[in-house]
């Protein structure tokens, strides 16, 4: 298929349909807005489900119930929103449905701007709602890993029927970059006769589905936290993705950064490899899991002498680094979260301190 | 001779933990009976909410889920949305519909989402031990109104019938009571009307349900079904407030 220039809000909101989603609840916030006014008009043309919810609780709500139904949902919102929409993943988690949440952050914390932000990494990766519970993270760098990331999105919540997150930021929301859309999804959510709420006449059954978190018998609610536990050991194993940049010469310097931040550090690597400074750039593709090993095993190749962390927040996943090296090499960070995206000239300046 | 009265299909064969002299047994009964009336068991699907209903769902006999406090009518439009071919309820108190969850309730009765909504008014939160409700009336005892509900400080008992019947969206909205058999038989029929809106797609419907609750009042089941008859309903009247065209 050709490609298309499309704005990163609009191809999410396509990606979707693409993957077999029908069904869309959002409130508008900004920079995401343009999601769920592509779908406003895209869904009824493929005979789905697009419905403006009155606030971001509900819609969280909506979501939850439609995914317990059985049906691919998905929502997209920005950081105050997801707040808000933090109590409905907690349910959705431990009631272990799957469904696909978009993160298009601004900066925080409060109301915070609109302008880009990676200032949500800790809600999205430890927690946001309560209880022990994880999402799958996936961060993509541009409008096209944002189009496949959420396409996978949807399988991978299926395959662990739970909460899956994009972690955009409002530059990757509002840039328009050349898309090449994959083929349509054709998979089916496999076994949710087992455990969807689709009506017993509709699955041929005389058994009745049950979704619900609440398990009052400490045996049966540890048991709920033994297997989602399970499921976040499984995607340890099977689910890491990560981009190494520059990587295969003998760096010095070992960035890490993520999404938006680190095309800017791609840029700056190829500004200091033509003044003969070598760096490498580990990029996590997911958030959660995280590349604990491949951070690892690039912190402490020999060359390697410093690690830093470079995100647009005020130091969010350079724990995640930090626990990752093992304290086998010191690691700094650098962050800004204003809203201005640090420039390559900024990264340099900061990458020649540490030498 | 056949079998003169037995237990809906509908309803589970479990003990329930509710307290003696509850109605909320009665009113499971009744939803059950309209749902087994209707023949929709196996395209229905209730939403319990947070409170003493919780746990309904393994009191009934078909798909369930469970909500977070008053979100309940928001997994209804979910649901509802994706699968208008099922048949969504959702049961809930006056803590979790008229308190956490008025926003929830509002809006999806001002879409109109074609689901029924059961409200259990019996004027207290029960589950967590008797605190005052938007619905606890004036001077009454709360945990959390030790002397008594002071209307300068907490406001007015809320009627949430007469609330929803203003929103101009069509609907059907209704009063009722389970504090005597005439009562019992006159919402039964607002239940069915309710599931029977529903099945011909014609709007959202809600039928609230005067309750008693002797444990938390303090009042014996028979003290308690006297006190709401004198107490609640005068302010809480009973009857249709909203009828769809």
């Amino acid at each position: 298929m050709a490609k298309v220039l499309m704005k990163g809000n609009e191809a999410i909101g396509e990606a979707a349909i693409r993957a077999g989603c029908k069904n869309y609840f959002a409130y508008p916030i900004t920079p995401q807005s343009e999601v769920a006014e592509y779908l406003a008009k895209r869904l009824p043309e493929v005979g789905g489900v697009f419905l403006q919810g009155e606030s971001e609780v509900a819609v969280g709500y909506m979501i939850f119930g439609a995914a317990g139904a059985g049906e691919r949902v998905m929502t997209t919102s920005s950081s105050p929103g997801i707040s808000l929409m933090s109590e409905a993943i907690s349910y959705i988690a431990g009631a272990q449905v799957p469904a696909v949440f978009v993160n298009i952050m601004r900066g925080g914390p409060g109301l915070g701007g609109i302008l880009p932000s990676q200032g949500d990494y800790f809600q999205a990766t430890k927690g946001g709602g309560h209880g022990d519970y994880h999402l799958l993270v996936l961060a993509p760098d541009g409008v096209q890993e944002a189009v496949e990331m959420t396409m996978n999105a949807f399988t991978l919540a299926e395959k662990y029927r739970g909460p899956v997150m994009i972690m955009g930021d409002g530059l990757i929301g509002q840039m328009m970059e050349p898309v090449e859309f994959p083929d349509t999804l054709k998979t089916e959510p496999s076994n949710k006769d087992d455990w969807a709420t689709s009506g017993m006449d509709h699955r041929k059954s005389d058994k009745r589905n049950l979704v619900k978190s609440l398990f009052l018998d400490p045996t049966e609610l540890n048991n709920n936290n033994l297997a989602l536990k399970a499921k976040y050991d499984q995607m340890k194993r099977e689910e890491v993705l990560y981009e190494g940049y520059n990587t295969d010469t003998d760096y010095t310097v070992l960035i890490v950064s993520y999404g938006t931040m680190s095309r800017v550090c791609k840029t700056a690597i190829d500004m200091m490899k033509e003044q003969g400074i070598e760096v490498g750039l580990l990029r996590p593709k997911t958030l959660f899991p995280f590349p604990e090993k491949p951070v690892f095993d690039a912190a402490t190749k020999e060359s390697c002498k410093h690690v830093i962390s470079i995100e647009m927040s005020m130091g969010q996943m350079v724990e995640d680094v930090e626990r990752s090296v093992k304290g086998r090499r010191e690691v700094d960070f650098y962050g800004e979260c204003g809203g201005d995206i640090p420039t390559p000239e900024k990264i340099i300046q900061v990458i020649k301190a540490l030498l | 001779m056949g079998k003169a009265f037995s237990k809906p299909v509908s309803l589970s064969d479990t003990m329930t933990h509710y307290c003696p002299g509850c109605t909320h047994g009665i009113v499971h009964r009744l939803v059950a009976e309209a749902i087994d009336d209707l023949g929709i068991q196996g395209k229905t699907v209730g939403i319990a909410p947070v409170g003493c209903a919780v746990l309904a769902y393994n009191y009934f006999n078909c798909d369930f889920q469970e909500a977070a406090h008053g979100r309940a009518p928001a997994m209804a439009t979910g649901i509802k949305r994706v699968r208008p071919d099922l048949i969504v309820f959702t049961y809930q108190g006056d803590g979790d519909l008229a308190s956490i969850g008025m926003g929830e309730i509002i809006h999806a009765a001002n879409r109109g989402e074609k689901f029924t909504t059961i409200f259990i008014n019996n004027a207290i939160y029960g589950m967590t031990g008797g605190q005052m409700a938007p619905t606890t009336m004036p001077g009454q005892r709360a945990t959390t109104a030790p002397t008594g509900r002071d209307t300068e400080l907490t406001g007015m008992p809320i009627r949430m019938a007469n609330l929803l019947k203003e929103l101009v969206t069509p609907g059907y909205v209704t009063r009722q009571a389970v504090l005597n058999p005439k009562q019992i038989n006159r919402t039964k029929k607002a239940i069915k009307k309710a599931f029977e809106y529903q099945v011909e797609g014609k709007c959202f419907s809600f039928v609230e349900v005067i309750s008693t609750c002797p444990t938390n009042w303090g009042l014996t089941p028979l003290d308690a079904l006297t006190w709401a008859q004198d107490t609640l309903l005068p302010y809480y009247e009973l009857g249709d407030y909203k009828i769809p065209e």
